[in-house]
């Protein structure tokens, strides 16, 4: 694996990148068209981007999906946690298998049956729809990738540091927040933002279980796209492809930078010992 | 001190029950228990009232009226989905078209796990953070985007004339090509990462052992690489190939009037029919073609995680 890359594999790598980039690129491109066929190249302009800010029915939508996001993320991140912490430390215990089945089937569960089944839920529960069930419904299915990102983390996890606190008296709440939580911290945040972009996508699941007054974006552009591919759509399409791109990067950037500072703390505190 | 470590295993025990009792009790009442209720609005008969099927269980009737409507379940919803063809020819061909995709993945994808694997240490976190990158970015934008280009007025035409390498447009948006191209391009992350991780993780000195005695480098790569990527790409494919079964907006968008996929029928069942009780039959059935699967890809991510602990 040391021998410098191939012309094969540097194709391969070119190839798959251009096909994996190029149409997100073309859809950012043509957002600044100032034609309205959305195909001809009219000239530069940010007139769409203007509209967007008098259509309220779109931002009332973007309103909604952040809100749902937000909340739905952070409960599904608590659980989620909590939930990868029994997976890696609990042992065996009863149902232990129909729990991880549990976390592992909503990865791969076509959207179509999950959203179905809380929508039925939500009725036979006789719930009003809207914000709380969208709310829900995301936080459930969340919480499961949380858990696999956390759990990740907790592989792998040198127990000797929790141990030694725990022999010092250290209640184990206490062990939790002051040692565990922040090694696996970036994992947490990881968790978070993937659930939080989760939520922001989806479709499927938000039309089966929203009511009305809750409209979120997806729901909003899926109707609008079902019309006709229009610039409008290519400028949200374009601001939110922007921002969950700075945020992926940010966050890279900042655990990336912990994790050197962490290591050389570390070895810092390894060599006063020495 | 002695009171303290007497008292702490029993306190951690109650707290370590509260630990699994959490997220297990969420899953039961949101994962599983909306199963049951499928399943049981599967076996009701379709009316105009809200909600739309009967009989609707009413605890507060008694134990009575309960079993009464325990009576009227019945399973002519399934005989239903046997008799219109529209049902099974939707099954068979979104596991035909979901395989068909998970191979064309699997070809395309596996030569961009190999290059990262293969490229100098330094690019591979750049290359790794370029490949999750598109996946954070949402999935209806990425389907959304390839409507401007295969269009017939659209980008990839206008470029295919331009050159000149054909005169009239080529039709591909609503077509089932245009659903291929679309399940490979939204999965392909989902395939390359799990493959990535096992082609890396790859003994470099094995081939070097295998080209030292002779072994000719195609030779080496089937009978060493290929079979020591097994485990990656299993659980790569299972990840494209169980969801695009049940895949919605990718056939929505892309697919033609004739793209049978059994998410968009049980969509139209559910939403433009109203027809609650036979969409439930319908994601019962689709929920059974997909437990086995499902199991095996839990079975393998159990091995693998049993493995790297």
């Amino acid at each position: 694996m040391t021998r410098g890359p191939t012309w094969f594999n540097i194709t391969s790598l070119v190839l798959g990148f251009s096909f994996l980039y190029l149409p997100i690129v073309l859809l950012v491109i043509y957002s600044f068209n100032a034609s309205r066929l959305v195909t001809v190249w009219g000239g530069f302009s940010t007139k769409w981007y203007a509209s967007l800010l008098q259509n309220e029915q779109l931002l009332d939508a973007a309103w909604v999906t952040v809100r749902v996001a937000f909340t739905s993320a952070t409960i599904a991140t608590v659980l989620g946690t909590l939930a990868a912490l029994v997976l890696v430390r609990s042992g065996r215990f009863m149902g232990r298998s129909l729990f991880s089945g549990m976390i592992f089937a909503p990865l791969v569960m076509p959207e179509v049956i999950l959203g179905l089944s809380l929508l039925l839920l939500f009725v036979a529960m006789d719930q009003a729809r809207g914000f709380w069930t969208v709310m829900l419904a995301h936080t459930t299915f969340a919480m499961c990738y949380v858990a696999v990102v956390v759990q990740s983390r907790l592989v792998g996890f040198d127990k000797s540091m929790e141990e030694a606190a725990e022999d010092l008296g250290c209640p184990p709440v206490k062990t939790f927040f002051l040692i565990t939580l922040p090694i696996i911290l970036p994992g947490v945040i990881a968790g978070w933002m993937l659930a939080f972009t989760l939520s922001l996508d989806d479709l499927v699941i938000a039309s089966f279980t929203t009511g009305p007054g809750a409209t979120t974006l997806p729901m909003k552009i899926y109707s609008q796209v079902r019309l006709g591919v229009t610039p409008e759509i290519n400028a949200v399409c374009t601001i939110l492809v922007a921002v969950v791109t700075v945020a992926v990067i940010a966050a890279s950037i900042v655990t990336k930078r912990q994790q050197v500072q962490r290591e050389r703390e570390e070895r810092a505190a390894f060599g006063a010992d020495g | 001190m002695a009171e303290q470590t007497a008292a702490s295993p029993a306190k951690r025990s109650i707290g370590g029950k509260l630990l699994i009792a959490a997220p297990y009790l969420w899953l039961l009442i949101f994962f599983l228990a909306p199963f049951l209720i499928v399943f049981k609005i599967s076996l009701s008969q379709v009316a105009i009232a809200i909600p739309p099927y009967i009989p609707t269980f009413d605890l507060a009737e008694g134990w009575q009226a309960f079993r009464e409507s325990l009576s009227e379940l019945s399973f002519e919803n399934y005989v239903w989905l046997t008799e219109d063809a529209l049902y099974w020819k939707s099954y068979v061909s979104s596991v035909m078209i979901a395989a068909i995709s998970t191979v064309l993945t699997l070809l395309i994808g596996y030569p961009i796990a190999y290059g990262m694997a293969r490229s100098p240490k330094s690019w591979r976190p750049t290359l790794l953070m370029l490949v999750i990158l598109p996946f954070w970015t949402s999935f209806l934008i990425r389907v959304y985007a390839w409507i401007g280009i295969l269009k017939n007025e659209g980008l990839l035409n206008q470029f295919l004339m331009t050159l000149g390498l054909i005169d009239q447009p080529l039709v591909i948006l609503n077509t089932n090509i245009a659903v291929y191209i679309g399940i490979v391009y939204s999965y392909l992350p989902f395939l390359v990462l799990p493959l990535y991780a096992s082609l890396e993780r790859l003994d470099g000195s094995l081939l070097e052992a295998a080209e030292d005695l002779g072994s000719p480098p195609w030779k080496a790569f089937w009978q060493i690489t290929v079979p020591l990527s097994l485990p990656g790409v299993i659980a790569g494919c299972f990840l494209v190939f169980i969801p695009a079964v049940g895949e919605f907006v990718i056939p929505d968008l892309l697919g033609g009037s004739d793209t049978l996929m059994i998410g968009k029928t049980l969509w139209v069942e559910f939403f433009n029919n109203r027809d609650w009780p036979v969409s439930s039959a319908v994601a019962v059935i689709l929920l059974m073609i997909l437990v086995i699967p499902i199991v095996l890809f839990q079975n393998q991510q159990q091995k693998m995680s049993e493995r790297d602990g």
